[in-house]
This record gives C-alpha cells, sequence and structure tokens, in this order.
C-alpha cells in the first residue's frame, strides 16, 4: 500500500511577512499588509472575549508610549493594548519628563532604546516628528498621532469596523465631514481606504479641504473633495465626523461654530440622504451638538463606541505584528 | 522531488472511525465531552470527530477550534508573526473533558502552547489529546492517549498530512530529507 | 609676484563679450591681458585645456553668521567655502549678532573680516534696529563705514511705511534695499510652500500670494519713492513676472534667484522614497517651491530678466537640523554645490552657460554698483582684480558634505551625482583652491 510518486513540495504554510520596521503612516501598507493587520486584529478581538482577555505573546518586550500632546483615549488604548498581550509599558509624557528640560527629540528616543524600549508608541504636535525618531532609533515606532499629518493606527481601526459591517469595502463610499485640511485622522484614513478598494469623499468648509488631496485618488477620481456635504452624503455607505478644533474660528477659517454647525453638522435629517443604515462613526473625542448631533452619536447607526473598542484589538495586532517581526 | 504515501483517503476514514470509538468509550459515554482541533488541521479533524460520534451515539458534542500562535514558545525567535486566526470554544469548559485535536504529534510544543491557550478559556476537568500521526521526537514530557498511527521517523524528514477541507485530498506523506531541505 | 598665464580654457566674460579659446594673463595680482597665444617671459603658465575660465564670482548674499552663531558658521570658515565654490566676492546679510545697524558695529565687523576672511566680503547693512522690523538703522552712518546694501533678510520689512521711508532714504544714498519679501501675516506658522506636498506632509505652508503680494507692494514703493530695490531670493513664476513687467517700464529694480530653488523643487522636502522624509535640509525660506516655478525661474534666467545668481549660503549646526521639521532652522549650505548644480543643469540644457556666468559675475557687481568700488570687479578687463574660477565641465562628482570647507553640513543634495564643478581657484593672481584631479 505504500507508494512512492512524484508531487509537489507542499509549499510553507502561508507565511504573512511584515516588512515594517515601523508604522508611521498608512500610506506605505499594501492591501495584503492592511488584510494582515485586519485578520490579526479579528483574533485579538476574540483574545478580548476570553473569560482571561490577556495573552503572555510580548512577554519579555517593553512598550514606551511617548506622548508629546495631550492625549487620554490613545495612550490608554495602546498601554491595554501593550499589557493584553503582555508586554511591559512605560509612559512618558513631555510635561513629566526630560522634555521639558530641552532634551531633543533625538536624544530622547535613542535614551529610550538604551533603556531597551522594543517599540515606541509616539504621540506629537509636529507633523513628522515620528519620522525623525524612526530615523534616529532600531526601536520599531508606531506613529499614535503626529500634527495635522497621519494617525494609522485610527485609520486601521476605523477600516476594521467597517469591515465588520459592511464586509469588503470594494466600492463602498466613506464620507469624511469636518476639517479635513488638519486632520490626521482624514488623511490615514484616505490612503487606508484607498488600498482597501473603498472612495472617498473629504467634505467640509472651503478653507478646511486639502485641495491638492483630490489627485491621490488617481484618474478614477476615488477620491473626491467638495463643500455641499448635502451632495456628499447620497449614497454614502461611511459618514464619518471629525472632531472641529474651536481655534479655527479664532484663525477665521471658519466664521462661527453657528455657520459650521449649520453647513456641516452629521444628525438625522443629513443622515437621511445616505444609504439605509449608513455608518456613523467619529475618531474622538466628540463635540457632540457640534460636528455631531447628539441623537446621530448615540443613534443605531453609530459605532462610535465599537471603534473604541476595536482600537485596542487593532493596537493588539499591530503591537504583535511588529514585535514578532523585529525580533533577532 | 520524492514523498511517499502513508495514508490515503479510506485508511484516513476508518482511522477516524477507530478514534471515535476510542474517545467515547474512554470517555464512558459522550457526557462532558468537548472536542477542541488545533487550527489549521486539527480542527477539520475535531469536526469529523464530531459527525461520527453524532453518527454513532446520536449526540452532538460541542467542538471547537483553538488557535495556538499567541502561544508558541518562538515568537521572538521566528523573525516573522504567525498567522493568527479567533479561536472558537463553543462550549463552557470548566469541568468538562476536552480532547484537543491536532493532525501530527512531534515535539510537543504546539500541544504545551493549546493548554495554556486552552486554559485562558476555563478550568476542564481533564484534558485528553488526540492524534492523526505520532511521528516521535518530543522534546516535552507529553503523551498522546488517542493515535491514530504511530509513524517512526527520521528528525530530517517530514510528515504532511492534507486534508480534504484545507488541501483538497486526505492523504499522509513523509517527505525525504532533500525534499525537506529543497 | 609671479605673472600666471592661464592658458588653454574657454574664457567666458560676459561683461566684455568673450567666448572663446582664449589665454588670460594675470599681473601684480590683476588682469592684464586676455587674447590668443599669449607670451610672457617669466610667467608661470597654468593649463587649463578642456576648462572654462570666468572671472570670480560674485555673490549678493550669504550668511556669515559671525558674529553671534560661530556655531553655525565663521568669517574664516564660510569665506574659504566660498572660495572653494568660486566665489572671490562675497556680500555678508546682516542676521547677525550684533547686527550692523551702525557705524561702530559695521567698522568692527570690517575688522573681523580683515583679520579672517579668505575672500572679499561687503557688508550689508541691517534696514531695521537690531533687525526688529520697528525702527530705521543708521543708514547713511552705516553705509559710510562701509554697507553696500540694506537688508532684513531672514524677515521682511513688514511695515509698509518703514519699508517707504528705507527705500526713499536709500535712494538718496544712492544704494540698493534687498528685500526678503514676504508677507509674515500669509505665511504665519508655514513651513514650506503652500500646496500639493504641504498638505500630503501636513504641515502648515507659506503661499506663492505671500511673496508674489509683498513683491507688487514693494515695487509700487520703490516706484513712488525712486529706491533702489533689489528682489533677494525670487521664487515665484507670479513674482518674476512682477519684476520683469516693473522692467519694462523702466524701473531700477534688480533680482536675485538661488541656485536652489533653480534646482529643487518642494519636492525635496518629502524626498525621494514612497514613504515622506521630511527632509529639514531642505527647509529653505523663502521655501521651495513647484517645478512651475522652477521652469520659470530658468526661464527668467535664460531671458535675463534676472540679474543674479545668489547663493543665499545658509549654514547650520546639526542639531539646528536634526530635529523636528517645524522646527528646524531654515537654510541649504550652498556655496560648494552652486558651481556643479548650475552646470549640471547647464549639462542638461535647461541653463545657458554664458547667461549663468553673467549672473555670477558682471551681473551682480554691476546691479549693486560693486564695480564702482573695485574697479573691474565681475568682470577680466585690464586691471580688473586677478580673480579666476577654473571650470571643468566634464567634472563627475557626489556631494559629500564631509570634504565641505563650511561648518554647515545641511543640504539637501548630499549624495547627489553632478556633472561640472570648480576645478581651480585663483584670488588676487595666485592660485588659491585646487581640486586634484586623479589621472587614470
Amino acid at each position: 500500500m505504500i507508494d512512492v510518486q512524484e508531487r509537489p513540495a507542499p509549499g510553507p504554510a502561508e507565511a504573512p511577512a511584515w516588512r515594517h520596521k515601523d508604522l508611521l503612516d498608512t500610506d506605505v501598507l499594501s492591501r495584503a499588509d492592511i488584510d494582515l493587520v485586519m485578520e490579526t486584529a479579528d483574533a485579538m478581538l476574540e483574545v478580548r472575549s476570553r473569560p482571561v482577555a490577556k495573552v503572555a505573546t510580548l512577554r519579555g518586550a517593553t512598550v514606551v508610549t511617548l506622548f508629546y500632546e495631550q492625549s487620554t483615549r490613545t495612550r490608554a488604548s495602546f498601554e491595554v493594548a501593550a499589557k493584553a498581550m503582555g508586554a511591559d509599558v512605560v509612559n512618558l509624557t513631555a510635561s513629566g519628563s526630560s522634555v521639558v528640560k530641552g532634551e531633543s527629540l533625538v536624544d530622547t528616543v535613542r535614551t529610550l532604546e538604551a533603556i531597551g524600549a522594543d517599540l515606541l508608541v509616539m504621540r506629537h504636535d509636529r507633523s513628522g516628528a515620528p519620522y525623525l525618531a524612526a530615523k534616529n532609533t532600531k526601536a520599531g515606532v508606531i506613529n499614535g498621532g503626529d500634527g495635522t499629518h497621519a494617525h494609522p493606527t485610527q485609520a486601521l481601526l476605523d477600516l476594521f469596523t467597517m469591515r465588520r459591517h459592511l464586509g469588503a469595502l470594494d466600492g463602498k463610499k466613506v464620507v469624511i465631514v469636518g476639517d479635513v485640511l488638519h486632520s490626521r485622522v482624514a488623511r490615514s484614513n484616505v490612503w487606508s481606504l484607498l488600498a482597501a478598494g473603498a472612495n472617498v469623499t473629504l467634505c467640509g468648509p472651503a478653507t478646511l479641504l486639502p485641495r491638492t488631496l483630490a489627485s491621490a485618488g488617481g484618474e478614477e477620481g476615488r477620491v473626491a473633495l467638495t463643500a455641499d456635504l448635502d451632495r456628499a452624503l447620497v449614497d454614502a455607505d461611511v459618514v464619518m465626523a471629525l472632531r472641529i478644533q474651536k481655534e479655527r474660528q479664532a484663525t477665521g477659517l471658519i466664521p462661527s461654530l453657528r455657520e459650521y454647525i449649520n453647513g456641516y453638522q452629521v444628525n438625522a435629517t443629513r443622515l437621511a440622504r445616505a444609504k439605509p443604515g449608513a455608518l456613523v462613526m467619529h475618531p474622538g473625542p466628540m463635540n457632540e451638538g457640534i460636528e455631531i448631533s447628539p441623537e446621530a452619536a448615540h443613534g443605531l447607526a453609530s459605532v462610535i463606541e465599537e471603534q473604541v473598542a476595536n482600537g485596542v484589538a487593532v493596537r493588539m495586532a499591530v503591537l504583535y505584528l511588529m514585535a514578532t517581526a523585529r525580533t533577532k | 522531488m520524492t514523498g511517499e504515501l502513508l495514508l490515503g483517503p479510506d485508511e484516513i476514514a476508518r482511522t477516524m472511525r477507530r478514534l471515535a470509538h476510542e474517545i467515547v468509550e474512554n470517555n464512558h459515554g459522550t457526557d462532558g465531552l468537548v472536542i477542541v482541533g488545533l487550527l489549521t488541521r486539527g480542527h477539520p479533524l475535531a469536526l469529523r470527530l464530531g459527525r461520527l460520534i453524532r453518527e454513532f451515539e446520536g449526540v452532538e458534542v460541542p467542538v471547537g477550534s483553538l488557535d495556538i500562535g499567541l502561544y508558541r514558545d518562538d515568537v521572538s525567535r521566528r523573525g516573522q508573526p504567525t498567522p493568527l486566526r479567533p479561536s472558537s470554544i463553543p462550549a463552557d469548559i470548566d469541568g468538562a473533558t476536552v480532547v484537543l485535536v491536532d493532525d501530527v504529534l512531534f515535539t510537543g510544543r504546539s500541544i504545551r502552547a493549546a493548554l495554556d491557550a486552552l486554559l485562558d478559556f476555563g478550568r476542564p476537568a481533564r484534558v485528553r489529546l488526540a492524534t492523526l500521526i505520532d511521528r516521535g521526537h518530543r522534546e516535552l514530557p507529553i503523551r498522546p492517549d488517542f493515535v491514530g498511527k504511530n509513524i517512526p521517523t527520521a528528525l530530517v524528514q517530514e510528515v504532511q498530512v492534507t486534508l480534504k477541507e484545507t488541501d483538497g485530498e486526505d492523504a499522509v506523506y513523509v517527505l525525504n530529507a532533500e525534499a525537506a531541505n529543497d | 609676484m609671479t605673472d600666471l598665464l592661464i592658458s588653454g580654457g574657454r574664457v567666458i566674460d560676459p561683461a566684455n563679450g568673450l567666448d572663446a579659446q582664449l589665454d588670460v594673463l594675470l599681473r601684480d595680482g590683476r588682469v592684464s591681458a586676455v587674447g590668443k597665444s599669449l607670451f610672457a617671459s617669466d610667467s608661470v603658465r597654468y593649463d587649463v585645456t578642456g576648462c572654462i575660465v570666468t572671472p570670480g564670482f560674485v555673490d549678493l548674499h550669504a550668511h556669515l553668521r559671525e558674529p553671534g552663531f560661530e556655531q553655525k558658521g565663521t568669517i574664516a570658515t564660510e569665506t574659504l567655502a566660498a572660495l572653494r565654490g568660486g566665489f572671490t566676492t562675497i556680500c555678508a546679510m546682516p542676521n547677525t549678532v550684533p547686527a550692523p545697524d551702525s557705524a561702530p558695529v559695521v567698522k568692527a565687523l570690517l575688522e573681523r573680516i580683515g583679520a579672517d576672511a579668505r575672500v572679499r566680503v561687503f557688508p550689508i547693512g541691517a534696514v531695521t534696529r537690531g533687525r526688529d522690523g520697528k525702527a530705521l538703522a543708521n543708514l547713511a552712518e552705516a553705509a559710510g563705514a562701509g554697507c553696500v546694501a540694506f537688508s532684513d533678510d531672514g524677515s521682511p520689512v513688514a511695515d509698509g511705511q518703514l519699508m517707504r521711508n528705507a527705500l526713499t532714504l536709500l535712494g538718496s544714498l544712492g544704494l540698493p534695499l534687498s528685500e526678503h519679501s514676504d508677507d509674515p501675516v500669509l505665511n504665519a506658522g508655514g513651513v514650506m510652500n503652500e500646496g500639493r506636498v504641504s498638505e500630503r506632509l501636513g504641515l502648515a505652508g507659506q503661499p506663492a500670494a505671500a511673496e508674489v503680494t509683498a513683491i507688487a507692494r514693494n515695487l509700487a514703493l520703490a516706484e513712488a519713492t525712486g529706491g533702489r530695490l533689489h528682489v533677494a531670493h525670487i521664487t515665484t513664476a507670479r513674482g518674476l513676472e512682477l519684476v520683469a513687467e516693473a522692467k519694462a517700464r523702466g524701473l531700477a529694480v534688480t533680482c536675485e534667484v538661488t541656485p536652489s530653488h533653480l534646482f529643487l523643487t518642494e519636492d525635496a522636502v518629502f524626498g525621494p522614497g514612497p514613504a515622506p522624509a521630511y527632509d529639514t535640509n531642505a527647509k529653505i525660506n523663502p521655501p521651495l517651491r513647484t517645478e512651475a516655478d522652477r521652469q520659470a525661474l530658468i526661464r527668467g534666467l535664460n531671458e535675463g530678466i534676472i540679474d543674479a545668481i545668489a547663493t543665499d549660503h545658509a549654514p547650520h549646526a546639526r542639531e539646528d537640523k536634526l530635529c523636528e521639521f517645524d522646527y528646524a532652522a531654515p537654510g541649504i549650505a550652498c556655496f560648494e554645490t552652486a558651481a556643479g548644480t548650475l552646470l549640471t543643469q547647464v549639462a542638461r540644457g535647461e541653463l545657458d552657460l554664458v547667461r549663468v556666468i553673467a549672473a555670477l559675475t558682471a551681473q551682480p557687481a554691476r546691479a549693486w554698483k560693486l564695480d564702482a568700488r573695485v574697479a573691474g570687479l565681475g568682470t577680466l578687463s585690464p586691471g580688473a582684480p586677478g580673480d579666476i574660477v577654473i571650470l571643468d565641465p566634464a567634472m563627475e562628482w557626489t556631494v559629500d558634505t564631509r570634504t565641505f570647507a563650511t561648518k554647515g553640513k545641511n543640504t539637501p543634495l548630499q549624495g547627489t551625482s553632478l556633472t561640472g564643478g570648480v576645478r581651480a581657484v585663483i584670488m588676487g593672481g595666485v592660485v588659491a583652491h585646487e581640486v586634484e584631479v586623479a589621472h587614470d
């Protein structure tokens, strides 16, 4: 009964490859990279649902959160994620560290590497700062939001949340409303949504629209810009409201909050123009009654709280992929 | 390159039927029995055992899947992440008799990881181990309770199980050294 | 002093309309004769076959950093860098501490220059006291002490009334006001050109309109006052059109462009890779603009609308650039790459060689009437200073900041391959710098 026959070599089991030392933005992620994050996050979401919602996989790894800008949710989300993976977490804020004594970012990052940081989660109020950090350390750097540039883990958790409700996003219409010009969330979402096959409409007052970003959508026009929210919402599968910074009023970019609310608040009346059941999202923290009405924020179509919960799973996935891909 | 076919579809089917009988017999019935297959190829085997037990005993035994990627002891040595999938344990395993199912038992490290993973879901009364193939070379003090076939192998050889559900055909091959080193 | 006979090169002397294979004889540190197959007994023959021979370059815009910022550069280090780049005459911008805004400060500066400088240095005086933009400096006093022009470079003279008065007073002195034409309100917070790249990188932009409106204002004030406006480092296509139009109407306006703005665009901030570089070495003020602007500057130079190529050489210390993009100091160390990028653009067919040489020599000397201070400056006329640049248009080299004489290693061109460069520089009739040539 034993016979010898020619057969093809059994290939290695579909080995996912993660080739990024750092996660600074979604713009360099391929569709396969994004799928890998999403599939890994699926597994992490299941871990979070267990009686013991914690694993020891990253035991021995040190994750440092280095925050040069106030943030409760992102920092807490990363800390919970890292601890749920068994990593040691050290939290540093600019006000409580040598940064206030004038130490340069590069020196700070090198010091953290020297004391054993494997992964550095960084939030900074200046665009591009994590790129400087990444260039000057062997530690993996995760951008937790830089200035008005990028917020890749937010974009990935947004995508994860959309996929759990809508499945594949090919051809889906995502409308992002608000101060797009100054939004790191919007920018990173554009890249990940394009990679995932969605079409993006960016909507806001003309002073707050990045006029050249439409070219990112290529010749098929997959990124549209408009100042007309009612038109933007037609056939939308997802409506994401962005936080409006009140100081935009002081610099004259918007005449008044009232005028902003009249034109751009995401509310029930406006949502009626979107597809029935279109998801309502917000990266938080919300100004309820300004960029989003309370009914829309807490309505049946709102997945805003789910975004927060998914954020932990997606950050666990990112930490896992980066920590395991970079080890010696 | 050459591979040696050890078991074909019929032998595998016969072996699975025997394993199903042994599991029920050892448990004195189906009470408190939960079958959990390791991803990837232990899970379809666990589902087959579940179907066979229903066929023989007329009882639906809960069948789950377990991903051990997060529990491997070489996570930080591989240089690349192991792919992860969600585990699915459909029943409360506190006080249950859990039968872990895998396709090939080799060093025992996967089963060590599976035990850690399983215990994050609860505290079973006992855990048993079923494997389609035991190829030897244990590195940990782990012993199977139900074995489909013992296949003595050299360390340099590789045992490849393919299943209809995952690979399109039911077969067990032994690949020789040159093949494994390709 | 031994006479030097520079022979075998292609002599380009735009002031005298020369572009031919000629010899140049330097005697007693000055140009003695230019002609075919010259012979002079007792002279040392300097064979420059295959090279281009031009008057020493005249730079209307350089930052030497001394006094006040010696960690970035000193008169000694930066004038050596100038020499190596072929710039034998440079005008030093007044953004130092103290700023040259009165006779004593200018005199002290000239003493330091006399002691340390390797090339001819003319000081530029501050327009406002301490460059604070609020009150005029002692312009006539500083001019009397030796300032050849005035500028608050680094900052514009934002106050229109102050600008009008400065142009009026300097006009009566016959001196140019070199203005960093920009609108600080429109630019508020901006760190690079406003447009495609700034929106991509989430960086605050400096709109082209800020330069254009400032140039428009300054042209109107120059016309109203009869002042001599020099538009420093022009970067925008529209701004250049305004200057061209003013020139066409006979206004006494001149302008300059930097080699950086001729060679690079805003894309240098993003860098060559798929991920952004946020290259602080490409941060410069006014910023690198779009390709359309760059093309307009190239046309402006080739058509003779732009008077001068000025380096805006701006050395910085390592830590000034090794920081967040928003916090990085603007400026590029340009002396030692200027000839290389310009000749590379000549080799590409983008720039006209004779126009480039004219904009590096006779035109800047004439624009600020420096040739009235040093007879024949920027030319090879008999009696002109024996300052000569030998350019090798075929030299293939790669920018390596480790070889720079300047303290500033801040250039986005590190690692860039260039075609053409400085082979030798003669200062006052003496070979002061020479590049070793590897012979096979």
